[in-house]
């Protein structure tokens, strides 16, 4: 799928829900049901600083594109994590440096995009971004 | 009707501007106390006469409104003397903090009074304020810190300080009132094991001025600090208490105007206490207002305090604990202002967040002391803190929105 057509998705997703407990009720299925990483490869090196639960994220270049395995400790900051992941896995690394996250605006969470917000999103988009980039100057 | 079974006569809520707010749509539920208090209009009104009326610097100045000015800022400093009922108002010193006020100690006290390879004795529930300038103070020497062991990570092994206070540490610093769990250290117990063994004691009081009646001199500690943004005050105003044999002893902190007697080219003569620590222009607007705040926390008294903190905590307490599923960190007496928990299976930052989202203000994480939560075997906990504009009402929907986390997360 395109990196569009995903992020139209997740919108019509979470805009569909007027409540915000729906929409946080879809944030953590979303953390439930992302696949967890094995405590094996929570390594510090994969560890996000700075939040107040803790993130781990992986990244892998298959065939010119970039996947991400993610986890937290607190589900709500993983939901957030699958969210990332659902838009960004699997897209090549310049298409994931192109793409603008204006999209959480849109789904009702930029309340957690703050940076002196400590759940980290910000911290997440940074490290993705900053995956794709290293791929991008591998090539 | 909120407040009818307490003892705070009559709806002190209508003096607190900020929390006639929303957020998120709902009424704000300001539980966050322990990290700040929010200001009665009275404090909000000084700080607005102080700087229409009043505002000059203080001390030499020989116009009419500089002395006005410091005569209204040296009456702040009685009126803490009389709150904490110390003996002399010079053993009041002003400072930004609690944080402050015990770096200058650690700071004086360090260089003077610490031997080389000297101990300093602290509590694993300490603030990282009450650790970290005792960490740097102690490198400098080359010494080391030693803990008063804590039984179930609950209370302070009482033997156990016994044996360390008779190894005669250089000083021991404890935590009045316990910022994660509530609990009300043995103070003057301690204070008294510590003389006994020539020890001097710093008390930080950071979390217990606005809810306990403080006596230094009952205490008999030789130090006590606490901040006033905590007890109804503004930000960047705090005291240090010092016994005046002991901060006639200490060197200066800072270097300065107004710490000095007499300069000449090559060396000063410093000012007599108070003033030998407090270096610069002071926080005069806001030592104004903590004066104000001490007013206010008087006019309404101490019984009534402890009376309507000990009705939310109950409350509190048996509700969420009724929820079943909870730990419940120290939730017994003696204690007061905060009750720390976790949701069992949920981290305390998605418990927060929801709470967020129904328009309850708490805290989250390791509250600034992470030696305590390692003990605890846990990496934070969910705090509410209450202040006297709290009520039962509040801790019922905190309870609510707990139960509707604790369904909404597992």
């Amino acid at each position: 799928m395109e990196v569009e057509e995903k992020i139209s998705q997740l919108i019509k997703q979470f805009s569909a829900l007027e409540d915000w407990t729906d929409r946080y009720a879809l944030l953590i299925d979303m953390g439930k049901s992302l696949p967890l990483l094995p405590d094996a490869e929570k390594s510090e090196k994969l560890l996000i600083k700075g939040c107040q639960s803790r993130v781990w994220i992986k990244a892998e270049l298959q065939d010119g594109k970039v996947f991400f395995k993610a986890d937290s400790d607190a589900v709500i900051t993983k939901g957030m994590a699958a969210l990332l992941l659902h838009v960004f896995s699997g897209q090549s690394p310049q298409t994931i440096l192109d793409t603008p996250v204006d999209f959480l605006d849109q789904i009702g969470l930029k309340e957690h995009l703050s940076p002196t917000r400590s759940n980290g999103l910000n911290d997440m988009i940074k490290q993705i971004k900053l995956y794709a980039l290293a791929f991008n100057l591998q090539k | 009707m909120p407040y009818e079974n307490n003892t705070i006569n009559r709806n002190i809520r209508t003096d607190f501007p900020l929390l006639e707010q929303t957020v998120h749509g709902r009424p704000l539920i300001y539980l966050d106390n322990a990290a700040t208090t929010q200001k009665p209009k009275v404090v909000l009104d000084a700080m607005y006469r102080y700087y229409a009326s009043l505002n000059s610097n203080i001390h030499r100045g020989v116009h009419s409104l500089s002395q006005q000015a410091t005569t209204a800022h040296e009456a702040a400093r009685e009126t803490v003397r009389d709150f904490i009922h110390a003996a002399e108002a010079e053993e009041i010193v002003f400072t930004r903090g609690t944080t402050e006020s015990i770096n200058l100690l650690a700071q004086t006290f360090g260089t003077a009074f610490l031997p080389q390879g000297g101990t300093v004795l602290l509590s694993p529930m300490e603030h990282h304020s009450n650790l970290v300038p005792w960490q740097e103070a102690v490198s400098r020497k080359g010494g080391r810190l030693a803990y008063i062991p804590m039984t179930d990570g609950q209370y302070l092994d009482m033997q156990a300080a016994e044996s360390l206070l008779a190894q005669k540490p250089a000083l021991l610093t404890i935590a009045h009132v316990s910022n994660v769990l509530g609990r009300i250290n043995p103070v003057k117990e301690l204070i008294r094991m510590a003389h006994a063994h020539d020890v001097p004691v710093l008390v930080d009081g950071a979390q217990a001025v606005a809810h306990l009646p403080v006596d230094v001199q009952d205490l008999d500690c030789d130090f006590y600090c606490f901040s006033g943004h905590k007890m109804y005050a503004p930000m960047g105003i705090g005291v240090l208490y010092g016994k005046k044999s002991w901060l006639e002893k200490l060197p200066p902190y800072q270097f300065g105007g107004e710490m000095i007697s007499e300069v000449r080219l090559y060396e000063s003569d410093y000012n007599r206490l108070p003033f030998k620590f407090e270096a610069g222009t002071p926080a005069v607007a806001e030592a104004i207002c903590l004066a104000e705040a001490i007013r206010y926390l008087q006019s309404i008294g101490f019984e009534a305090v402890q009376t309507h903190d000990r009705l939310l905590l109950d409350a509190a307490t048996e509700s969420l604990s009724a929820l079943g599923g909870l730990d419940i960190y120290a939730s017994d007496q003696p204690k007061c202002g905060v009750i720390s928990f976790n949701i069992q299976g949920a981290h305390h930052y998605d418990v927060g967040v929801i709470l967020d989202q129904m328009g309850i203000a708490v805290r989250t994480g390791h509250h600034c002391a992470q030696p305590l939560m390692g003990l605890l075997g846990i990496s934070g906990t969910v705090r509410a803190s209450f202040a006297i504009y709290n009520t039962l009402d509040e801790v019922e929907k905190l309870v609510e929105a707990v139960r509707k986390a604790k369904a909404m997360l597992l």
